[in-house]
């Protein structure tokens, strides 16, 4: 069952992967890297499962953290140093 | 199944490296840059390579994403169109890479157990043995990291606190800046420095 788990999990992050390779906006890809990240969080959980090694979880966890806080700074990035947002106010945060 | 595993990872870095090449908008590139590291680190952990994993993760896909992205704030999203295709270069990198690959073809294969780690016949009954009385720690590995093999990992230790340094030396010049503009009170600064206050209280 673990090993029917770990090649969805596998499909589908090639389904993300191209979806972040073909685009065609920068949210797609955000989005997409996103779900990449926590679809490699599963991978690892899953196959700490499968060789038995339920410790594996620790490190999925800290991948989550790490996932998290690149999805936050590039969405940061979007907001603060976007050119477009140039005539940005201070009043406005 | 730990083969397939590694493999279709290895693939995927494989396609993510060419999308990162083809890819003209560099914050795309940068995004995808994370997810290689995060990639590359699933990888290393299946491996049982831990400890790289845990380093790869914070560094390539936390720290130098936004190291990556503070770069990209002083400069543009896109990459200028090069006019010529630079075959040299392609012949050079493929040469060296040739070269490369030829030369992990004398070491052991990966989990060999004729590795000369493996094979040596004090080495490994040395450490087993006697590193409870020689070093004191019950952890093997422990024993190894910080006596047998101690000018490597200070080495190692070394680097990764340069590498720290250099980090903080950046993001602390960054955060010092916004309050000499605010202190200036320019009317065109005002958006300028209010959005480096906020990165500054980002990082």
């Amino acid at each position: 069952m673990f090993i029917a788990a770990t090649i969805a999990v596998l499909i589908t992050m090639a389904l993300t992967l191209t979806r972040a390779l073909m685009g065609p906006t920068l949210f797609d890809r955000l989005l997409a890297v996103n779900s990449f990240g926590t679809k490699t969080v599963m991978l690892i959980a899953v196959y700490g499962f499968m060789t038995g090694r339920p410790d594996f979880l620790d490190i999925a966890l800290v991948y989550a953290l790490i996932n998290f806080l690149g999805t936050v700074a590039v969405l940061k990035f979007f907001e603060y140093d976007d050119p477009a947002a140039a005539t940005y106010q201070e009043d406005d945060y | 199944m730990e083969t397939l595993v590694v493999a279709v990872l290895l693939t995927f870095l494989v396609v993510i490296a060419i999308g990162i090449i083809v890819l003209r908008d560099l914050l795309g590139a940068v995004i995808l840059l994370g997810v290689y590291s995060l990639v590359a680190a699933g990888a290393f952990v299946v491996m049982d390579a831990v400890d790289v994993a845990f380093t790869e993760a914070a560094v390539g896909s936390g720290i130098s994403t936004i190291l990556f992205l503070g770069a990209l704030s002083f400069t543009s999203h896109k990459q200028k169109p090069r006019g010529h295709d630079s075959v040299a270069a392609l012949v050079f990198v493929v040469i060296t890479g040739g070269v490369l690959i030829y030369g992990t073809l004398d070491m052991p294969y990966y989990g060999s157990a004729e590795s000369p780690a493996q094979t040596h016949p004090e080495l490994a009954v040395r450490f087993i043995e006697e590193s409870g009385s020689e070093v004191g720690p019950p952890n093997i590995v422990t024993s190894v990291l910080g006596s047998y093999r101690g000018y490597d990992t200070l080495g190692e230790t070394l680097v990764v606190f340069a590498a720290g340094i250099a980090v903080l030396s950046i993001l602390g010049l960054k955060r010092r800046r916004p309050e000499d503009e605010v202190l200036e009170d320019a009317p065109g600064d005002t958006a300028r420095g209010a959005s480096d206050n906020q990165q500054a209280y980002k990082e």
